[in-house]
């Protein structure tokens, strides 16, 4: 077993327990912070995929910026506990896992029936080259200029958005 | 390289599973709101596996665009809970059913 596969099961494995763990927990905060440590593994799959710029994005972006938001309004408004998450209406909630798994069931065997897959054979040194920031930067710059601008747009209006949202009465 | 792409793909699925679960279980809305995170990043794995797999790096810049709506999702969703909050006391989303039919 090589180092590469041993650290994709390690991540994998923080990655699904820790999302399980994240919705069957009665407390929001418990819940926040194991998608904190969801998102830490991910940062780590993305890494075993050659994807330094996402995996380090995806640390300040997530980890850091989006949950602290989170973690900050949960603490803010205090909202009560839930119950343990069988107890109630546990028939209903069996009820979404079974025709969830199912679906998951149908995915995976597409995944494994589907031909497309095969036909792709990954060259190492194409994708180092296209997870640098180098690669990434010349590409948002230059390509993608347009979109990136318009992700500026967006996240002014939404900072404007949450501000008129969160304001406490329209004078 | 060593690993085969499904597995991945796998872990992808099984991780909007799990969020797709999440929405429809839980009744905090911020845990909703916590779900839907999860499944914008399990979509955010699958780009970039065919993304490195491909060795072509449109998949990391959609990634990245992703990760900049997800920001400004979270900030407008929960200043629309902190608003209901204000109004109604509760973020249970079975008791703001004002635009419920």
């Amino acid at each position: 077993m090589t180092l590469e596969i041993a650290l994709f099961i390690i991540f994998a494995i923080v990655c699904v327990v820790s999302s399980v763990l994240m919705i069957t927990r009665p407390n929001p905060v418990i819940s926040a912070l194991f998608l904190v440590l969801n998102f830490a593994g991910l940062a780590g799959l993305y890494l075993t995929l050659n994807a330094q710029f996402i995996a380090v994005a995806q640390v300040i972006v997530y980890a850091g910026a989006i949950m602290v938001f989170f973690l900050f309004v949960i603490m803010l408004l205090n909202p009560e506990k839930e119950k343990k998450f069988f107890k109630q209406k546990p028939k209903l909630k069996i009820f979404i896992v079974v025709i969830v798994a199912l679906v998951l069931l149908q995915i995976v065997y597409m995944i494994f029936l589907s031909k497309p897959l095969n036909a792709i054979n990954p060259e190492v040194a194409r994708s180092v080259d296209a997870g640098t920031v180098e690669t990434i930067g010349r590409e948002m710059f230059t390509k993608y200029i347009l979109p990136f601008e318009a992700a500026g747009y967006l996240l002014l209006a939404a900072t404007i958005g949450a501000l008129v949202l969160a304001k406490k009465k329209f004078e | 390289m060593q690993i085969p792409i499904e597995y991945y793909l796998i872990l992808s699925a099984f991780m909007f599973s799990v969020g797709i679960v999440g929405v429809l279980t839980r009744r905090n809305a911020i845990v909703v709101f916590m779900s839907v995170e999860l499944m914008l990043n399990s979509a955010n794995l699958t780009l970039i596996t065919f993304s490195s797999y491909l060795g072509d790096a449109t998949g990391q810049l959609f990634v990245f665009f992703v990760m900049a709506v997800a920001a400004a999702e979270a900030a407008v969703g929960l200043a629309i809970i902190i608003a209901i909050f204000r109004n109604k006391l509760t973020v249970n989303i079975d008791e703001i059913n004002i635009l419920k039919w």
